[in-house]
């Protein structure tokens, strides 16, 4: 694990290195992977930090767009965790594009959002998300929703 | 070193800004999060907030001043800055925030305009008061770092 050498650079590049040894990964692992999608830095650091305490890998990315990309290369993501509104592709995108695809489409995808809309949760729902978490997330709901899931 | 003193007063620093409101129970969750392989974490994920929230407070006075206003990105940035600071636990400017959006969706300006000084305000005041705090646990050094274990 990557000590964390100093300032607020060292969390973000924490996750980049997670990302490239994720690269690298054999099919073996016992410890599953997930891949988080957030494009707050704090919101990224603050779950990758949840999922790393209850001993998961983690891929902490800013983009659906990154997301797809590293899902196009990474043969052993066991769950995705994103949020709802991000730029350019939300997190329901996301989901939607993931469910589409043949490869990708039996990977499991928690949605988080600082807006609890019901007609947002029941879409979400119905295109195929595990779960729907309002933020900010606690550690015992990331818990509960993965441990159910990854089951 | 005597850490019996500093510990009261770091007990009571934080005790004062959950009373008065500057910090809620998602800041807890963050110092929980925080162990040997992660010592700096709080303080680092604060740090990411203030980075993006001084961006956030930049390109939001940028945007009112600018003729016409664009409410829309407005709102998408306000609502940004409300999505950080609700993950780092800092209540008054989640608050502020809320008020700030109000505002940006009646199209009222001069209370944009109010609620942005009062924002910045909050932020300046928030940071000084967690960076005192910050430094008061780096005195108290590593091995006495995790802060859950004498609340």
């Amino acid at each position: 694990m990557a000590s964390v050498v100093g300032g607020a650079a060292a969390v973000a590049s924490a996750a980049a290195a997670a990302a490239a040894a994720a690269g690298g990964a054999a099919g073996v692992g016992a410890t599953p992977h997930v891949l988080a999608v957030d494009d707050s830095s704090v919101d990224r650091a603050i779950i990758a930090a949840i999922l790393r305490s209850s001993r998961f890998r983690v891929t902490a990315v800013e983009s659906g767009k990154r997301a797809l990309e590293l899902l196009g290369t990474e043969p052993n993501v066991s769950m995705i965790i994103t949020d709802y509104w991000m730029p350019e592709m939300t997190g329901y995108e996301l989901l939607k594009k993931v469910k589409e695809s043949s490869k990708l489409k039996q990977i499991p995808v928690v949605i988080m959002s600082s807006e609890n809309v019901s007609t947002r949760i029941s879409r979400c729902l119905e295109e195929g998300a595990e779960d729907f978490l309002v933020k900010p997330v606690r550690a015992s709901d990331v818990s509960r929703v993965f441990s159910r899931v990854l089951r | 070193m005597d850490y019996t003193n500093l510990r009261r007063q770091i007990i009571s620093m934080k005790k004062s800004l959950f009373d008065q409101g500057y910090l809620d129970e998602q800041f807890n969750q963050l110092e929980e999060l925080q162990d040997d392989s992660s010592p700096n974490f709080v303080e680092e994920v604060v740090a990411l907030f203030f980075k993006d929230s001084s961006r956030l407070l930049t390109n939001i006075e940028q945007a009112l001043e600018k003729y016409p206003q664009d409410f829309y990105r407005l709102d998408s940035l306000v609502h940004q800055f409300k999505g950080s600071g609700s993950s780092i636990g800092a209540l008054r400017m989640k608050n502020e925030c809320s008020m700030f959006k109000a505002h940006c969706n009646d199209r009222n300006l001069e209370g944009c305009r109010r609620s942005l000084q009062k924002m910045k305000r909050e932020h300046a005041t928030l940071k000084q008061k967690l960076e005192t705090y910050f430094h008061l646990l780096r005195q108290v050094g590593p091995p006495e770092r995790a802060v859950n274990s004498w609340k």
